[in-house]
């Protein structure tokens, strides 16, 4: 791909041009040093300016950023002009994620409590082993590995709806966009349709199916094993059409000779898809797998919703527990403790399963 | 050779068709493939269908499991009636309906915005990194596409206190502006996954064309791709669009009043005790509607956007 690159002509910059784009940048630097440095005295007391907050800094930012894509075109020309298509994209991101990073990384080793009177102080490693300590941490881990082992399952599923889409069916459509909507709602508004209302215990149609099958007192949400398949089965629910979606393309985009190949050697439809179907699926199965577990490890909203971590934590995701020590608790410096330890450990997870896929990929196919 | 083999392949079905009886094993697929396609349908259409019903529902219809409208129960308009949003009451001040209406513009302005701003961003360093080599410093384009890439992995809860502190500091707590941004940075990932498939599949031959008759990199791009590229951007729009309306984790956390979104208020009222079923249900109703329609009317580009680049 990268053979096929848009070469533009280089284009010589008059010098004159050039020293004015640099002396562009150097002024917006400045400015926006100046004017952070002001603003960093006036809220260390030092100077007493008059800001409310830090919004100037903000500008000054934006301002800089302006005169960055400003001084590259100057100062490049033609090339200049082509880094300015990443530039705002690389900016925006790039401001997004390095302030909040710092900030998390300086508030992860205090412990500030907006309950308490004294402010926030740096307590060294405590976070960590007060973490180190906590059943709840623990527990809601454990539960994580079990909602992403699940992903297994709901693949399963997600692989047999999307064979049967690509079956010869007749009102193809309508059922594509019939497994499609449960997509669409909202985590929140399926905690109270499906968590709170099909699943009331003492007149929701899910639980009097439920008792029409013979479970006498249909509870959904008490026994933790129960709770938990509960929980994930919303989740699945939402889901599901998600996989479906990137297998049905799969399905649709292999090659039709070879299926009909197999048909004339005599393969059955088991033989067939053994054989052939999945195999050749492979990589696309192993994209949704993995983008489906990186949306699991997200998993909140509906916890927090319909049983906000109960009964006694066995429904918890790590996001529902960061949720609830800050709401609860008030308890900022663990909790942000908690959310950079549990980033640290996702980054690991997912590159170990990218390098395993990888490999499995390659070695079947 | 795979071309006879095709040909031979049809030949052989319609000889099938024509010559054997329909066998029984064959029927029953068709029967069991269908009875499956149903009940799945049955269980991705309940739910919604439940909450709909519901909606125009009194308690004791509720309490009885009345499920069919006309037969079961007769339709009243009284959780409307609550919302404000009933014939009879839509023209009639209401409270309840102006705090709704304020919301719902919330998550309009809030979804709508940040998918418009990445889409903006997000389809111009998508085109840069499908089209020019770049350098900063170490950095190529395979480690440029992986840092926006890579920020799909990171949880909500990663970045929520933080920006807590960050927007507390900047004035943008409880903003619309603030909610904008943040969900920028969520769904830029995706749109720019989406938009360099798309830019990828673009033949770069109309664009050195139009350079060699002088235009600038920018003019091709405005005048000559972007107008090709329009189905992948509302593929994009529209995926963007279904993520910020339902996001709930940011929106409980970083707004209080004036810029509370949707799901926040369902939230807020699924979570208080003295439920109003026929409320919460027109509520719920209410909110899920726009992406429903969506859903059923703009399934093509919402496919489009998910299999984007998932192939590869």
């Amino acid at each position: 791909m990268s053979s096929g690159r848009l070469e533009a002509a280089r284009e010589d910059v008059a010098p004159g041009r050039l020293s004015l784009g640099r002396w562009v940048f150097r002024l917006a630097s400045a400015l926006l040093l100046v004017v952070a440095a002001l603003e960093l005295a006036n809220a260390a007391g030092l100077l007493s300016l008059g800001f409310v907050d830090w919004r100037p800094t903000l500008y000054a930012f934006l301002v800089w950023g302006v005169a960055l894509g400003i001084a590259q075109i100057l100062e490049y020309g033609e090339l200049g002009r082509q880094r300015l298509f990443v530039l705002p994209a690389l900016l925006f991101t790039g401001a997004m994620v390095i302030f909040p990073t710092l900030f998390g990384l300086s508030i992860a080793f205090t412990d500030w409590n907006l309950n308490a009177q004294g402010g926030h102080h740096f307590n060294g490693l405590d976070n960590l082993r007060t973490l180190w300590s906590d059943s709840y941490f623990w527990n809601a881990l454990a539960n994580m590995v079990f909602y992403v082992a699940t992903v297994i399952v709901q693949y399963a599923i997600a692989f047999g709806l999307a064979l049967l889409l690509n079956a010869d069916i007749r009102g193809r459509k309508f059922f594509r966009i019939a497994f499609l909507l449960p997509f669409m709602l909202s985590p929140v508004a399926i905690g109270w349709m499906i968590g709170k209302s099909l699943m009331e215990n003492r007149f929701g149609p899910l639980a009097n199916f439920a008792r029409w099958l013979g479970w006498s007192n249909p509870a959904f949400f008490s026994d933790p094993w129960i709770a938990r398949t509960t929980i994930i089965a919303m989740d699945a629910w939402v889901w599901i059409p998600f996989m479906v979606i990137l297998l049905l393309a799969g399905l649709q985009a292999l090659p039709h000779e070879v299926k009909e190949a197999a048909k004339v050697d005599g393969a059955t439809g088991w033989q067939s898809f053994r054989e052939i179907t999945f195999p050749l699926m492979l990589p696309v199965s192993v994209t949704a797998i993995v983008l489906r577990i990186i949306f699991e490890l997200k998993l909140a909203d509906i916890v927090i919703n319909v049983t906000s971590g109960g009964p006694g934590g066995a429904t918890d995701t790590i996001s529902s527990f960061v949720f609830r020590e800050y709401r609860d608790r008030s308890n900022v410096g663990y909790a942000t403790m908690v959310a950079e330890v549990y980033l640290i450990i996702i980054i690991i997870f997912i590159t170990l399963i990218l390098n395993v896929a990888n490999r499995y990929v390659r070695k079947v196919t | 050779m795979t071309v006879d083999a095709a040909a031979d392949a049809n030949a052989l079905a319609e000889r099938d068709d024509a010559v054997a009886p329909r066998s029984f094993a064959r029927i029953a697929g068709r029967v069991a493939i269908y009875a499956l396609l149903i009940i799945w349908t049955f269980i991705a259409l309940f739910p919604i269908y439940w909450t709909l019903s519901t909606s125009v529902k009194l308690g004791r219809d509720v309490t009885q499991g009345h499920l069919i409208p006309w037969v079961d129960f007769m339709p009243s308009w009284r959780g409307w009636q609550s919302l404000g949003l009933s014939p009879d009451t839509i023209f009639n001040t209401s409270n309840v309906r102006e705090e709704f209406l304020r919301k719902f513009i919330n998550s309009v302005i809030c979804s709508v915005g940040a998918s418009a701003f990445a889409i903006v961003i997000g389809s111009l360093a998508a085109y840069g990194l499908s089209r020019f080599d770049y350098k900063f410093g170490p950095w190529r384009n395979k480690d440029i596409s992986f840092f926006f890439v890579s920020q799909l992995i990171l949880p909500p809860v990663v970045l929520a206190l933080p920006f807590l502190v960050l927007y507390k500091g900047l004035a943008l707590l409880d903003t619309r502006i603030g909610l904008i941004l943040i969900y920028t940075l969520m769904v830029l990932p995706i749109v720019i996954w989406v938009m360099r498939d798309q830019f990828d599949t673009i033949p770069m031959e109309m664009e050195q064309a139009a350079l060699v008759d002088g235009c600038t990199i920018w003019g091709a791009f405005l005048r000559i791709v972007l107008p090709i590229a329009v189905p992948g951007m509302v593929a994009a729009f529209i995926l963007s669009l279904v993520l910020c309306w339902n996001e709930y984790f940011f929106a409980s956390l970083l707004t209080g009043f004036d810029a509370q979104t949707l799901p926040v208020m369902v939230a807020s009222q699924t979570g208080s005790s003295g439920i109003n079923w026929w409320t919460i249900a027109a509520l719920a109703t209410a909110a899920i509607t726009p992406l429903l329609l969506i859903g059923i009317f703009l399934e093509r580009y919402i496919v489009m956007g998910l299999t984007a680049g998932a192939g590869k």
